[in-house]
């Protein structure tokens, strides 16, 4: 069966390297905080699911979850977010973010009929790797919704395919073996990393994991379609909560300047 | 091995690690060819008689194996019914029924050539274990706890630097057991080519379910031995306490397949199955995903899970091993739950009808015996595991009977 064109992956051909940005849905001012990272010229948003056990993300994305939580964000209020995002600005594309319990605990098929009745374009699970995630994958793929695949440095070329299989939209690379937020892998791996990647798929390749300045989204976007960021805004949430989005466009656009330049 | 006949209870899991529909491997993609390896070294392992050799050489003289089999005689005048018999896992090296696993763990983890440890620890028992073995082994290690039980638990701490062990307090979420393990997982995933993660229960991503409970399984086949030859028959019914549930299936599983024997998992009720503090995952949770596999977890609507609560610093995780949901869904073993008032006249019981100080965690499983015992006749027996002794937990008790030390 031919599915239509991948909005996510059109949004990483634009004649420029793409900038994903992510934040934790419910952690501040979200609509207001979108609305910030669009302006400053993201091209993807990755919308996290807020989740009391982040296991692979370091402190800033943890404290999001927390703060987010207890604020007392719900499954619901996370598509309410997602819908209006695209309502707002049906030309970026979302994908959600997060961990398999939240997603699987009214079952696959609900939470994919969701997903596309709230206009989102993929899904990136941290904790269903090939071996478990056969039912989200396919469920989410009949109503067009894109499975981001997860690579990392521990993903050799035996377990590449395996990794593919049914993923649509783009490929993230997660470049450190370690937890978000942390240090930055060494520019030669990512770009050893992405050759390999681009020769077992057609699929974009976006990086992230550590990515935090300009400089950094730049070396990246040489040789990479896209460039995740996450700690970095969301750190800025937690510093200037209601004043967030103005420092968030800032830092957006000044990432966003670099990635699109990369190569220019 | 497995045994493959059909309709037996001891052919779990699948080769994908699933126990019915419950355990697998919901790790992140970083983890998942560590697991893959962990699992091959560990088939390996197993067919390997110099690995035996080396398990059961400790586990008698290091660890002190076989444990008594004992006949509670003054526990079962007091409760007139079912004779009581203990299999004393709280007299093993380190006071508890953890041990037995880490020697195992810290067996592979040699033999995988990993050079640094890291483990959770709830109650501060398995953290000590592990401390032990690696003090034996000289491997460095690295223990999460988090900083309630570091306060709650101040004489394991203390045990566990002294065997050099360096005790990281953990204070993300609710800074308990639960927040361990997750601080563990980030440890693993940021240091995966030189670290071994020794998990204290029969939890987490396959192979750890099954590893965990064939290294405790010493239990069972020791207690079924012992059984078989002082009364020459199998007991009538086996009680264990759960908290993620090594001890009790490390009893149950030899015997999963002797269908006249009854089994009960007590789980911790805390305050009462019918508010939300307690630590009763089967009893009073559903299933989902949480720490590498799929089981039955303490969760909201949403999914998010919920703190578990219990006396027991042991107990109060918010999953539970995924052997165990199967065995719940398949019937073959009863759960019931015990509140924590009921596990401290427990405690005060056994204390004075046989002078011995449990731990705990046991002593749950020693208030449902007292229940049970009396439903049942002279004739029959109850075997229970003793699975910690007490010592840890004498400051708690004091606290809760109003005794200032």
């Amino acid at each position: 069966m031919t599915r239509p064109p991948s909005p996510l992956t059109a949004a990483f051909h634009k004649g420029h390297p793409a900038l994903v940005a992510f934040i934790t849905a419910g952690d501040g001012d979200t609509a207001a905080n979108l609305d910030a990272l669009v302006a400053g010229g993201a091209d993807v948003i990755e919308l996290g699911m807020p989740f009391t056990d982040p296991m692979a993300d370091g402190p800033a994305i943890q404290s999001a979850n927390l703060r987010s939580l207890g604020a007392g964000t719900t499954t619901a209020d996370v598509f309410r977010i997602a819908a209006d995002f695209g309502k707002r600005h049906p030309d970026v594309p979302l994908v959600l973010m997060g961990y398999a319990n939240p997603m699987v605990r009214r079952g696959e098929q609900w939470f994919s009929v969701n997903c596309y009745k709230a206009g989102v374009r993929g899904v990136i699970c941290v904790d269903l790797p090939p071996e478990e995630n056969e039912e989200l994958k396919w469920d989410l793929d009949a109503h067009l919704i894109d499975w981001i695949p997860l690579a990392t440095p521990t993903t050799d070329a035996e377990r590449l395919p395996a990794v593919l299989e049914g993923a649509n939209g783009f490929l993230y690379y997660v470049s450190v073996a370690g937890i978000t937020g942390k240090q930055q892998a060494a520019q030669d791996s990512i770009e050893e990393a992405v050759a390999r990647f681009k020769a077992a798929t057609d699929l974009p390749v976006a990086v992230g994991f550590g990515v935090r300045t300009p400089e950094q989204a730049a070396d990246i976007a040489k040789v990479a379609d896209g460039v995740v960021v996450g700690s970095a805004l969301v750190e800025i949430i937690g510093e200037y909560g209601a004043h967030a989005p103005a420092k968030l466009q800032e830092l957006t656009s000044a990432l966003a300047h670099a990635v699109h330049t990369a190569r220019a | 091995m497995n045994n493959t006949t059909p309709n037996s209870f001891k052919n779990q899991p699948d080769d994908r690690g699933h126990f019915g529909e419950f355990g697998g491997r919901y790790v992140a993609e970083t983890l998942m060819p560590l697991i893959l390896d962990l699992e091959r070294e560990y088939r390996a392992a197993q067919q390997d008689p110099a690995f035996a050799a080396e398990f059961d050489d400790l586990m008698k003289h290091y660890v002190g194996r076989p444990s008594p089999l004992y006949h509670a005689e003054r526990l079962t005048e007091a409760l007139g019914g079912a004779q009581v018999w203990f299999k004393r896992d709280e007299l093993n090296h380190t006071g508890a029924h953890k041990i037995n696993n880490c020697i195992g763990q810290i067996l592979l983890a040699i033999r995988m050539g990993k050079t640094r440890i890291i483990a959770e620890t709830g109650a501060g028992q398995h953290g000590v274990a592990t401390a032990t073995v690696c003090a034996r082994f000289g491997l460095p290690c690295v223990i999460y706890m988090g900083a309630e039980d570091v306060k709650r638990q101040s004489p394991n701490v203390f045990r566990m630097k002294l065997l050099g062990a360096e005790v990281v307090p953990v204070t993300s979420g609710g800074a308990t057991l639960k927040d361990a393990m997750n601080e563990g997982l980030r440890d693993w995933v940021a240091n995966v080519h030189d670290t071994f993660y020794i998990i204290g229960t029969a939890a987490g991503p396959h192979p750890y379910p099954e590893m965990v409970r064939n290294f405790q399984s010493v239990i069972g086949t020791e207690a079924r031995a012992q059984m078989l030859d002082r009364v020459g028959r199998l007991p009538d019914l086996l009680v264990a306490c759960i908290g993620g549930g090594s001890n009790a299936l490390g009893l149950f599983h030899p015997f999963l397949d002797d269908a006249d024997v009854k089994m009960l998992g007590v789980e911790a009720a805390g305050h009462g199955l019918d508010g939300d503090e307690h630590a009763a995952s089967l009893l009073g949770g559903s299933p989902g995903v949480l720490h590498g596999n799929k089981t039955y977890l303490l969760q909201d609507e949403d999914g998010q899970i919920t703190e578990g609560h219990s006396i027991s610093a042991g107990l109060d995780y918010p999953g539970i091993g995924p052997e165990h949901a199967w065995l719940k869904e398949s019937g073959r073993v009863e759960y019931t739950a015990v509140t924590d008032k009921e596990a401290l006249d427990g405690f005060q019981l056994l204390c004075r009808t046989e002078g011995i100080i449990p731990a705990l965690e046991p002593s749950h499983a020693i208030a449902a015996v007292a229940a049970r015992a009396k439903q049942m006749g002279e004739d029959e027996i109850i075997l229970m595991n003793l699975c910690g002794r007490g010592d840890k937990d004498i400051f708690t008790v004091a606290e809760k009977l109003g005794v200032e030390m």
